[in-house]
């Protein structure tokens, strides 16, 4: 299977073309200009990860959300199930900044902490 | 009247900065005036991340970013006055502002530094037939109801305009639930950064249609659908190839403009390109003592740059305070865009210059293996291969205070050669 995409390694944003088998195994890349661009199109192939960030809502706070980030980027495959969790879940204010307020979401070892304090 | 050393106008990371800065360098009294409720600035409602990369080495979300600088405002005796809206700068270098608690005041500061920021470019500045139909709104003004309030102004959305807060909503509404159609954008290229473009469309498999425009909006209480067109090399619309697209929200995302009335009310000059004042390498205007700095001089798209360019104008500020001679005037090397550059900024550099100078600029269109270079006369006084320059990313080049202390001719010019 060909697939393409996009190197953001770095602003020159190489278009890649990335040849991978039917195990999703990665047999070549081209188009990168240098190597980081190969490691990219691996990473992208096999385990891509994204940094999530979304707002919770807030009891008794000044402001009805507060803004949260993933404290680890999560596989993106999984980006919509960690929403529905977040958008089900109220905190209490006051909170701090960094505080933990979901610990290890949809099983990922990864926490949703605030990235504000209210 | 209140005096003061320093006063700031705007507390983003702007004027926090430049604040922080003119304080390190032993400016004695400084105030901040913001017209919000608090410090921060637009930061507060960019809650995805992606700043501090260059600045703090590590990958922060908006209000953690302006947090830092807020702590460290609250450690130093800067003093902050919010809710606090400037309306004018007198001569002699007056500030009046008000706010509710003191009513009018008027502020006598040594020096001023300019750091109110950018607005988006409103629905009127483009000219889309239509009703009023209401959904229609900035990209701007949907990420400060999502992300501020918990409010989701539609479901189903057609973004004009790709630059980044679009692509950043596009992403941001997908997750909470609604429909992006499509981002339209009427240059052959987007505005946005490649990362932006890859991460948030990409991976929400949103389309990105170059070359294409919104012509018509449809609906009349409230929005139900825009008709978008392909356009020409010109721009126009091409005929035959309408779609309508049914949405109950159209964001755009068409740039962002400096907010200047009061700095051309003070009699400051502006760049007609930039459409920010045009200011000297310390980032002092052509008003003794009043500086500029962040958005409100040009529109950055990474907020570290912002930093930067904050602690240039604190520190010039500091110096202006510091000397004796405050109306003496050295004679100033332009610095002019050619070819495919749009603009430089400072426009002007002292001829007398003691520090290397950083010159930023943007280009007027993608070019792939080129190479800036920075002349005077016949004489080049820098230049490097780029691989690629877009204008969607601010580049700069460092030239040397000895270069520009030996040159003959007042003027240097910077110019991408393909
Ligand atoms: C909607 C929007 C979204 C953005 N998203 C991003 C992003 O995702 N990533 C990024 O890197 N950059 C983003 N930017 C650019 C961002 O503005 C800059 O990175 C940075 O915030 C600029 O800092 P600043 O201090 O110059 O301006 P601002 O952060 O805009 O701060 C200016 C401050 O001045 C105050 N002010 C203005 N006029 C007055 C007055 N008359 N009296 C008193 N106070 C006044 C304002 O209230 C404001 O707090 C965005 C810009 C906008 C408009
Ligand atoms: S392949 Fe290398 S040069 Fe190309 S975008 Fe990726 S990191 Fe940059």
């Amino acid at each position: 299977m060909i697939k393409e995409m996009t190197c953001v390694a770095c602003p020159l944003g190489c278009q890649l073309t990335v040849e991978l088998n039917d195990k999703n195994e990665v047999l070549s890349v081209t188009g990168n200009t240098c190597k980081r661009g190969e490691q990219y199109a691996h990473d992208e192939c096999t385990n891509p990860v994204r940094m999530l960030t979304t707002t919770i809502k807030v009891n008794g706070g000044s402001l009805p959300v507060i803004p949260v980030k993933t404290s680890a980027p999560i596989p993106k495959g999984k980006m919509f199930d960690c929403m529905k969790v977040i958008n089900s879940e109220v905190v209490d204010a006051p909170i701090k900044m960094g505080e933990v307020l979901i610990s290890n979401i949809c099983d990922t070892g990864v926490d949703i902490v605030a990235t504000n304090e209210m | 009247m209140l005096k003061y050393d320093l006063v700031v106008i705007g507390g983003g990371p702007a004027g926090m900065a430049a604040a922080l800065k003119a304080k390190e360098c032993g400016v004695d009294k400084i105030l901040i005036l913001e017209r919000a409720s608090s410090l921060g600035g637009i930061l507060e409602q960019c809650i995805h991340t992606g700043f501090g990369l260059h600045h703090f080495g590590e990958e922060l979300s908006g209000p953690e970013y302006a947090y830092r600088f807020i702590k460290q405002v609250e450690e130093t005796d800067i003093e902050v006055k919010v809710d606090t809206m400037v309306t004018d700068i007198l001569t002699g270098n007056i500030v009046v502002a008000t706010n509710n608690k003191e009513g009018m005041l008027e502020i006598h500061a040594t020096a001023i530094i300019l750091a109110m920021g950018c607005r988006e470019r409103p629905r009127g500045a483009l000219d889309i037939p239509g009703s009023r139909a209401s959904g229609i709104m900035t990209a701007g003004t949907a990420q400060k109801y999502v992300n501020i309030y918990g409010y989701m102004p539609g479901k189903k959305i057609v973004i004009l305009g790709s630059g980044d807060i679009g692509l950043i909503m596009a992403r941001r509404m997908t997750l909470e639930g609604a429909k992006v159609e499509t981002v339209c954008e009427l240059m052959p290229y987007s505005g946005g950064l490649t990362r932006n473009i890859v991460q948030c469309l990409d991976d929400m498999g949103i389309p990105l249609r170059l070359s294409c425009t919104v012509i018509k909006t449809h609906g009349i209480e409230r929005l139900e659908g825009v008709t978008i067109a392909d356009v020409d090399e010109n721009r126009r619309p091409i005929p035959g190839t309408e779609q309508y697209i049914e949405c109950d929200t159209l964001m755009l995302s068409v740039g962002l403009i400096p907010e200047n009335e009061l700095t051309r009310n003070a009699g400051v000059m502006i760049d007609p390109i930039t459409n920010g004042a045009i200011v000297d390498e310390n980032r002092q205007t052509n008003r003794p003592g009043i500086f500029a700095c962040g958005n409100v001089l040009q529109v950055h798209d990474l907020v570290d740059y912002v930093t930067q360019e904050s602690y240039t104008a604190g520190e010039g500020a500091a110096k202006y305070i510091k000397s004796k001679n405050k109306n003496k005037r050295t004679k100033y090397v332009s610095v002019r865009p050619e070819g495919g550059v749009r603009y430089v900024v400072p426009q002007n550099i002292n001829c007398d210059t003691s520090e290397d100078v950083k010159l930023y600029f943007r280009v007027k269109d993608v070019y792939r293996g080129g190479k800036i270079t920075v002349t005077s006369g016949d004489k080049v006084i820098y230049s490097k291969k780029k691989p690629k320059l877009a204008p969607g990313e601010m580049e700069y080049v460092i030239v040397k205070a000895e270069d520009i202390r030996a040159l003959d001719k007042k003027e240097i010019i910077v110019k991408v050669e393909v």
